[in-house]
């Protein structure tokens, strides 16, 4: 089924994005294009195919990167503050939430 | 003469023995860096004051890479420098850590002298889509330079630097290298940490290098590569010392064709240069064996699918409350989320973003990410069969060579099939190292491509170092430092 305007309007909305008018006319024919060219997969007989997890490679995979569940030196409240839009009061300041 | 136009192991001979110093080598750079960026827009952050300093107070003056200038892409994180990542966005973020192949570099003598345009989080092939204009290719600046690495391809090609870094999702370091007459190298993935790197598509990101000869491509790969406690999908692999193993003896080698991918859409010319490498490995001894990849004609497709469904929850991050630029005039919380993106991301970054939040939105997401996981699957599963009876595998990198500055901005599917060499080696997590093999008829460089099985890096070498010795691509660009 082609992508529509409104199926751009509610992606747009899912994915926190205001888009004006002027760029729903643009992006949902150029989404329908690419949705219609990737829909070529039907094509493939799958089957049973396990999907692939990633890039992995074996030893990938076979590489344990767990670690010991203690507390450590990390980037402290002033440097993960410092690029902050608003910070206030040692935390990340945001507009009314309700 | 600019100091930078040679090798590394050059420079560092010189170096060594006083002829220079690296403070004058970093400041060859800095000023050709300066000059050369008016023509080419490669550089969005020069450090011209604290990098020769940084040259001279260096604190591993013994490094392999001491006193050598290197570029990086600007969605690597170095600490001091910005990090935009060619997105409005992030603006003038100034990250507060280095990340792991930075901190390597570093550790090994090498100076950063700036930070290189880039398409926005590294979503192009053409460079078009930075933020901050596009990148022009130095051998012609009408042309792009390719994408997403291409300040980092054209800094390496004009001689600015020796060697860069940039990020390979799809293709973004082979492409450029491509376009632009340099070696470019995705290394396997897991090979080296993406620990600081902005993350795009997080199955398929890996750190790649640009340089002027494999050896300094080897040279640097030694020093980035191997497993950080970072992150998570760097595996447990021992790095070889990848110049020991260094040879040009080919003979015996196994080069797989397939035939398949020299079809429809190659442009004559770059068919006939790629054909004419492949002699060049069967004089020098190598045996070319006919392979087949019957699902390689769906990897843009499975691409697509995977690559926009990862960005879309990466990029979810980019919220303006914890870093970058948060829009105005916003009482409430989710309008604040909506207005910054809208205003903060450039189109082909919201194009993805919700092409990846539709694959994945409810009842689509079998149909569309689980059936591009399971075709991902038969690809892996080709080159696991191809590398049964060859070493390598040769390609094209690009269709054609590098194209006109906005001939294809406007068509997004008709830019995404220039990666149709490229993305396979992401989707399946082998290495891949483009190779300069000449010009066309109009001297824009074109490139081979080597597909490696997984760790194969040594092999790529191996071959491409022969096809340099025996075909050496000496041509300078015409935007080039003097």
């Amino acid at each position: 089924m082609p992508i529509t305007e409104a199926d751009v309007e509610k992606v747009a909305q899912l994915a926190h994005m205001e888009i004006t008018p002027e760029e729903l006319k643009i992006f949902a024919p150029q989404m329908a294009d690419i949705v219609s060219y990737v829909e070529q997969l039907n094509e493939v007989a799958t089957g049973n195919v396990p999907p692939a997890l990633g890039g992995f490679t074996p030893e990938g995979e076979a590489t344990d990167s767990a670690r010991d569940d203690s507390p450590a030196p990390s980037l402290g409240q002033e440097k993960a503050l410092a690029e902050a839009p608003d910070a206030a009061s040692g935390h990340f300041r945001v507009p009314k939430v309700l | 003469m600019s100091e930078t136009k040679t090798d590394i192991g050059a420079l560092r001979s010189r170096i060594s023995s006083g002829a220079t110093t690296a403070r004058a080598v970093v400041e060859s750079s800095v000023k050709a860096a300066e000059k050369l960026n008016e023509q080419l827009n490669a550089f969005l952050e020069i450090d011209g004051n604290g990098a020769p300093k940084r040259a001279e107070a260096n604190a591993a003056p013994d490094g392999v890479l001491a006193g050598i200038p290197v570029a990086i892409k600007d969605n690597i994180c170095v600490e001091g420098m910005q990090t935009s990542c060619g997105s409005l966005i992030l603006g003038n973020y100034h990250p507060p850590y280095n990340a792991t192949v930075i901190e390597r570099l570093l550790g090994s003598g090498a100076v950063v002298m700036g930070k290189t345009n880039c398409d926005e989080f590294a979503m192009g092939s053409s460079n078009e889509n930075s933020a901050y204009g596009p990148v022009r290719n130095p051998w012609d600046t009408t042309r792009v330079p390719g994408g997403s690495s291409g300040g980092s391809a054209a800094a390496v090609a004009s001689g600015i630097v020796p060697v860069a870094l940039g990020s390979d999702t799809g293709g973004s370091v082979r492409l450029p290298a491509s376009f632009c007459g340099v070696f470019g190298l995705k290394p396997t993935y897991g090979r080296n940490s993406r620990y600081g790197l902005v993350a795009f598509g997080s199955s398929l990101d890996q750190v790649g290098i640009f340089a002027r000869t494999t050896e300094d491509v080897a040279r640097v790969l030694g020093i980035i590569a191997g497993r950080d406690e970072h992150d998570a999908t760097t595996a447990d692999v021992p790095v070889p010392d990848y110049l020991a193993e260094f040879s040009a003896n080919v003979k015996g080698s196994r080069l797989g064709l397939p035939q398949s991918l020299f079809g429809e859409g190659l442009d004559p010319e770059v068919r006939a240069s790629v054909e004419a490498a492949v002699a060049v490995y069967r004089d020098l001894g190598a045996e070319i064996v006919d392979v087949e990849l019957p699902n390689a004609q769906y990897s843009i497709a499975v691409y697509y699918i995977i690559a926009t469904a990862e960005a879309s929850s990466n990029l979810a991050r980019f919220d303006g409350v914890r870093y970058g630029f948060r829009a105005e005039e916003a009482p409430r919380l989710r309008e604040m989320y909506r207005k910054t993106r809208e205003e903060g991301f450039g189109p082909e970054v919201k194009r993805r973003i919700m092409l990846g939040t539709y694959v994945l939105s409810a009842g689509y997401y079998d149909a569309y990410y689980g059936k591009a996981q399971q075709v991902r699957a038969l690809i892996k599963e080709d080159f696991r069969k191809a590398f049964e009876s060859c070493d390598a595998i040769i390609t094209p990198t690009s269709p054609t060579p590098a194209f006109a500055i906005g001939e294809k901005v406007d068509n997004p599917l008709a830019m995404y099939l220039n990666d149709i060499y490229t993305v396979t080696a992401n989707l399946a997590g082998i290495p891949g190292i483009s190779v300069p093999c000449g010009l066309s008829s109009n001297r824009l460089p074109i490139g081979f491509q080597l597909l490696g099985a997984y760790w194969s890096e040594p092999t790529l070498f191996k071959l491409a170092h022969a096809y340099e010795t025996a075909q050496p691509f000496t041509e300078r660009p015409p935007v080039c430092a003097e």
